[in-house]
């Protein structure tokens, strides 16, 4: 029997996410023994017309990571799902948004503004901003279009499983890999993760979550025993899923909420807020004036990978 | 037929003291505004911020939230926990482009009918002048 063929890609995402398969060490072996890699830009020369040329649903795996931002990555999304039987979006960003979803705060037109026009590092006297249509002396150049809104994977394409993480830790892509071989993958819709919560998961010390003073992480010098929270240091751990293997909490860093919302929650940002609030003990106008100031960012720091997931989705945009 | 806008209000109400203080504006015949659709629950702490953002999304104009005055919450502290929340979620959501105006907290006590009535007639007003909510998802790209 012929190996199954695997795909990856990448659309708006760091390159972490490929990584974190090559950090799979030498297990890298075992799943180059058990599939065929047909589509890898990162690692492997081969091409787009290598993937339309192939039949639909020849693909068996598909790991798709990263946000959907330009029509290019919407094109490739679409040109994987036909070719794919089982699409993954693979890592935060594929899943929720993740870090490039907080350009949802801003549109198209603000970005090129910024990154153009204004940065103070810029030196571009010509004012020049990326077109989709070029005309040079050797002819038109094309560019891919940028998009207001960056979107997930799922609000593209239908998806089959949800691999969260940034980047997914290396047991989960291992153990997606081995319910694929085995032919134990779960029912479609399912995230391969945990069903608890991050918190859930800690083994910090957690005692009483009564707080008077949000503080950020280099302003104290924390306790590492000790739950985040209790210490005042914002901890998205309530409010995210588990599975991660705590990985920034043993760092002595509080979780950040990359595995997005836990079973049971549609918005993650909203869920933490609350939780926030509620352990905030103030009850006068001064104290509530007081928290507000403190929590600096509200939707970056609840929405970090989850913006274009949340149901809010993005900034509003007073457009016709 | 005036044209004007007429805006669509969600109200969560405290079973305790608010709810019963919009009932007594009703048994009172005391007048408000009819945009306002109330939604009962058991105290102002109940009120997920999921709740208010779900209303916004499924197409209100407003949210109002209504409890019990500070001290008075019959679970003892559930007031202050939407105290709490509520001017945190409305910092977030001037983030996201949405107005203050559209969502406000209020103690309404049991024998506050008149009020009651005060506050859906202000917020309507308030409402009226920011004008419909749209949140106009997507741009170019839905």
């Amino acid at each position: 029997m012929a190996k199954p063929k695997m795909a990856l890609y990448w659309a708006a995402s760091c390159g972490g996410c490929d990584v974190a398969v090559l950090d799979t060490n030498e297990k890298i072996l075992d799943i180059a023994n058990l599939v065929d890699i047909v589509f890898w830009p990162i690692a492997l020369d081969f091409k787009y017309h290598h993937v339309e040329a192939m039949a639909d649903k020849s693909i068996d795996l598909c790991l798709f990571n990263g946000a959907v931002r330009n029509s290019e990555q919407e094109k490739i999304a679409r040109l994987l799902r036909n070719k794919s039987n089982v699409m993954i979006a693979f890592g935060s960003c594929a899943c929720f948004g993740g870090i490039p979803g907080l350009a949802n705060l801003t549109d198209r037109a603000g970005i090129l503004q910024t990154v153009y026009l204004e940065a103070p590092s810029n030196s571009n006297e010509q004012k020049t901003v990326p077109l989709t249509q070029t005309r040079v002396a050797e002819g038109e150049l094309e560019l891919p279009e940028l998009f207001d809104t960056v979107l997930t994977v799922e609000q593209v394409v239908p998806v089959e499983y949800f691999l969260p993480g940034c980047p997914p830790p290396v047991d989960l892509i291992l153990k997606l890999v081995d319910l694929y071989a085995t032919g134990k993958l779960p029912p479609p819709g399912a995230v391969v993760a945990s069903d608890k919560t991050c918190c859930d998961e800690c083994d910090r010390i957690k005692e009483d979550k009564k707080i008077t003073r949000i503080v950020r992480p280099h302003e104290i010098i924390s306790d590492p025993k000790k739950c985040f929270l209790e210490q005042g240091i914002i901890c998205c751990g309530p409010a995210t899923r588990g599975g991660c293997g705590m990985r920034c909490v043993k760092a002595n860093m509080p979780c950040r909420g990359c595995f997005g919302p836990p079973p049971g929650v549609i918005d993650q940002g909203a869920k933490m807020l609350s939780a926030l609030a509620s352990i905030y003990q103030v009850n006068d106008e001064e104290g509530v004036n007081r928290l507000i100031n403190e929590v600096l960012d509200p939707v970056g720091t609840f929405y970090r990978f989850g913006l274009p997931d949340s149901m809010l989705k993005r900034k509003r945009l007073h457009k016709a | 037929m005036s044209s004007q806008f007429e805006p669509r209000i969600v109200g969560f109400l405290c079973n305790w003291c608010s709810y019963s203080g919009a009932d007594l504006a009703g048994t009172s015949r005391v007048k408000y505004p009819p945009n306002i659709d109330i939604i009962r629950v058991m105290c102002s702490g109940r009120v997920d911020p999921q709740f208010v953002i779900r209303a916004f999304e499924k197409g209100a104009d407003g949210v109002l939230v209504c409890g019990c005055h500070p001290g008075d919450c019959h679970y003892a502290e559930g007031n202050y926990k939407a105290a709490r929340r509520i001017p945190l979620l409305k910092k977030m959501l001037s983030q996201m482009g949405i107005e203050e105006g559209r969502l406000r907290l209020e103690w309404v006590s049991a024998s506050e009918g008149e009020r009651f009535a005060t506050v859906v007639k202000d917020m309507t007003e308030q409402v009226r002048k920011l004008g419909p909510f749209r949140h106009n998802g997507g741009g170019t790209n839905g």
